[in-house]
């Protein structure tokens, strides 16, 4: 598998099925997923979040009273007065004030040492894996693209605001929608005839071609502006870490401000896909790690406030954990399982699955207590509605909150 | 007899977007001089721009951000002026081992690792591979700077194989991940030195078990054990394949081909672009965008300093900035360049590069009106355009400006 970065998933010989990509234009408009009406009634609708970069779960969900934790990072552990309390000995990171908040009101539910078995520990597989939900070899579909495809194909149902589709929302026969921000200034001359004529396909034209000559008709048809939402300057503050991903996407708080308006707005799109880089830290990593949350707190939190009452159904994972002993330059090297957050309607919160023990390793990682694919069966099930066993290969185990 | 198809082909693959003259002057040659010519090492040492030393600070990081944009500057202007396959091949490189300013914070210390780049990018792998293994810029961004034997920092002895040598799944193992990183301990860097140094005493001598081999092995040892690797040259043939040859991976005995050159990368491309497979690579590769960029500005004879700022804005907004690649994996590839935003940037970015080539524009002013469209096709070293496309220029022939934003905006010139 090649690995240019997570992006090359999309190309005819990555992870992606050509033919889902090829299938037609998957850019749309927001007036036209604001606009988007079903025959059936509106399910409930589940908002992913993809935390790019291997977040340290150790440090996210601190088991702080565990004292294998600080003796194994003895500068990385956070003390107890430091942390934001939750029950058996377990804390969030002080800079998850909005999230302890909903853990206490009970609407926040951590699942536990999520991971799969025999974990790949390079960013790019890992994402892979987690994104197609199948860990022995690399597949070819995302896991809500295989859903979209059972679910009526139509591209709004599942939809991502970054420039380019996820690979999870491709499917065999059918692709997730992207809305891309930005205004559609075009060049004076250039009218929407000349866009269509561009976008004509020609016979006998390579698919790279071909794919070029597309973006030209989805151009015509992504019309409208969505205020507010052009791509930032690209002078981000130094500080910025590495990210394992080539990510372009929208700030976190703009991504979701936009499934909100379409949530509000009545929307049938059952799947929304948003994401944050930036977590592959592997140095200093207190300080940055801390930052970074913080800015996947404040909007988290905002959002399931703002949805509390309506059928939403957020989920928070990234594609690995980190090593349980920290290294020499005050950060983790990539490790395995990881907590995954549940929050919205119908979750009950508190801790859900084993805590992975400390002591008990994979050499030197974390053994994981909960396999993704249960978290993804309950997903299907309980938030979309839909068969999980044929869309996670044959998976038959499923999250239960007992 | 040279076809002008071929050498088209070729000079646009090797090369930073041919004009009109170069292709003129290889049909001349012919292939096997134009080959020689075009991969012979650029005797054009690069004359690096001003950059100040590495300062901490708040005023420092200003300077640093200054320095990071004249760097960038510096070699966006390199790559119009210099003619050859130098050029490209070394941001070939910059995108391997995708180092980005941002973490880095000192544009001296991405020049030097750009002049390691030139210095061994044409040859064989090994004596790139144990420089790079020194390079600070390198080491600061994978955080190898305090790997140390107390506990070693695995991030670039990681990404060392699984991006850079050997690639995903080529039979190194988690343990050969941790016994190279303890190799590599001891070796740091700091932005204000500019160098990397060893130290001993950081340094974890014990023998370790690397890659099926036990001992004690140093960086230069440790990276001889990769270039000999069986995974290795495999790997490099399907990364060059990938940015010179088409998006889909080179069959097996293209790949055969390329790996028996030996080691060296210039001798891998020219046996690339001599393969019977390279023909059926037309109309197959997407162009990065500085590849689009920079080759529009060689062909419409723009001044890469005044046209310096439009340019880098262009680039960002097409999402590729030398220097800044979004990570350790390097820029996105292939398809994933073609999005509705995109087609949207490279419309703009040509209107703005249109506007700066009075010249190329007077010249498809100059010309009958029906013939614009194939005079336009010259210019840009396009072989031929679909009738689709040529029937949106043909309405557009009335006004050059736009029959030339539209044709750098076209299907047939993103993809080459």
């Amino acid at each position: 598998m090649d690995t240019i970065t997570r992006r090359r998933l999309l190309t005819a010989g990555g992870v992606v099925a050509a033919g889902a990509l090829a299938a037609g234009a998957t850019a749309y408009a927001l007036p036209d997923i604001l606009g988007f009406r079903s025959e059936e009634p509106n399910g409930r609708i589940l908002v992913l979040v993809t935390l790019y970069g291997g977040n340290d779960g150790l440090n996210t969900v601190i088991p702080y009273a565990d004292p294998a934790y600080a003796a194994n990072r003895p500068s990385m552990a956070y003390p107890a007065d430091q942390v934001l309390p939750l029950d058996d000995g377990l804390a969030l990171n002080p800079a998850l004030k909005g999230l302890h908040r909903l853990y206490g009101d009970g609407r926040l539910a951590i699942v536990q040492g999520v991971g799969y078995p025999k974990p790949d520990r390079s960013h790019f597989r890992s994402m892979d894996i987690w994104q197609t939900a199948s860990p022995e070899r690399p597949g070819t579909t995302g896991w809500l693209g295989r859903w979209l495809d059972t679910a009526g194909r139509d591209p709004r149902l599942a939809v991502s605001f970054e420039p380019v589709l996820p690979p999870l929302l491709a499917g065999a026969r059918s692709a997730g929608a992207t809305v891309p921000g930005g205004t559609l200034d075009l060049p004076a001359g250039v009218t929407s005839d000349i866009l269509t004529g561009l976008g004509t396909p020609s016979a006998g034209e390579s698919p790279e071609r071909a794919r070029a000559a597309a973006c030209f008709a989805d151009l015509v048809r992504v019309r409208d502006l969505v205020a507010g939402t052009a791509p930032e300057e690209d002078e981000e503050p130094d500080e910025e870490p590495a990210t394992a991903t080539g990510g372009q996407a929208p700030a976190l708080d703009r991504q979701l401000a936009l499934v909100t308006r379409c949530i509000e707005a009545g929307a049938a799109t059952r799947v929304y896909s948003v994401s944050l880089g930036g977590f592959d830290v592997h140095a200093d990593e207190k300080g940055a790690q801390e930052a970074i949350l913080a800015s996947l707190d404040g909007p988290l939190a905002a959002f399931v406030e703002r949805m509390a009452g309506r059928e939403v159904v957020v989920a928070v994972y990234s594609e690995f954990g980190r090593r349980v002993r920290a290294n020499a330059s005050d950060g983790t090297d990539h490790g395995t399982a990881s907590p995954v957050l549940l929050l919205g309607a119908g979750i009950p919160g508190g801790l859900h699955g084993d805590p992975p023990s400390l002591t008990d390793l994979d050499d030197g990682d974390l053994r994981h207590t909960t396999d993704f694919r249960d978290v993804y069966a309950m997903l299907l099930a309980d938030v979309l509605g839909a068969d999980p066993e044929p869309i996670l290969g044959g998976w038959t185990g499923r999250l239960t909150f007992s | 007899m040279t076809d002008r198809s071929t050498v088209s082909h070729l000079l646009r693959r090797l090369t930073f977007g041919p004009t009109a003259a170069e292709v003129e002057a290889a049909l001349r040659a012919g292939v096997p001089a134009t080959l020689d010519k075009v991969l012979a090492p650029v005797g054009h040492p690069a004359s690096l721009p001003e950059v100040g030393a590495f300062r901490p600070g708040r005023e420092g990081r200003a300077d640093a951000r200054r320095d990071a944009t004249e760097a960038t500057g510096w070699w966006i202007t390199r790559m119009v002026t210099e003619p050859g396959a130098a050029e490209k091949l070394t941001f070939f490189w910059h995108g391997h081992w995708a180092t980005s300013v941002r973490k880095v914070r000192s544009a001296e210390l991405m020049l030097g690792q750009q002049a390691t780049l030139r210095r061994y990018g044409a040859g064989g792998t090994g004596a790139l591979v144990r420089a790079m293994l020194r390079d600070p810029a390198l080491i600061i961004w994978l955080d190898a700077q305090r790997n140390t034997r107390k506990a070693p920092n695995e991030n670039l002895a990681r990404e060392l194989m699984e991006l850079f040598t050997l690639g995903v799944g080529a039979g190194y193992t988690e343990a050969d991940v941790k016994a190279g990183a303890r190799v590599l301990t001891g070796w740091r860097a700091d932005r204000t030195g500019g160098t990397a140094t060893f130290s001993a005493r950081r340094h974890d001598p014990a023998p370790v078990t690397l890659l099926g081999r036990t001992g004690t092995f140093d960086a230069d040892a440790y990276a001889d054990l990769l270039v000999s690797h069986p995974a290795h040259r495999p790997f490099l043939a399907g990364r060059l394949w990938a940015r010179y040859g088409a998006d889909t991976p080179p069959d097996a005995a293209t790949t055969a081909r390329l790996v028996a050159q030996g080691g060296s990368t210039v001798a891998m491309l020219r046996a690339l672009v001599g393969d019977p497979a390279f023909a059926g690579c037309r109309g197959r590769l997407v162009k990065q965008p500085v590849e689009w960029m920079v080759g529009a500005a060689r062909q419409l004879g723009i001044d890469p300093e005044r046209g310096r700022s439009r340019i880098l804005a262009g680039l960002r907004a097409l999402g590729q900035v030398p220097f800044r690649p979004p990570s350790v994996g390097g820029w996105p590839a292939g398809t994933a360049w073609l999005t509705t935003s995109s087609a949207q940037a490279r419309l703009a970015s040509g209107r703005a590069l249109a506007a700066l080539a009075p010249e190329a524009v007077g010249t498809l002013g100059d010309t009958a009106r029906a013939d614009r469209p194939d005079a336009l096709a010259r210019i840009l070293v396009v072989d031929e355009w679909t009738a689709r496309t040529r029937a949106v220029l043909a309405g557009a022939a009335g006004d050059p400006r736009l029959l030339l934003t539209l044709g750098l905006a076209s299907p047939e010139y993103a993809v080459h």
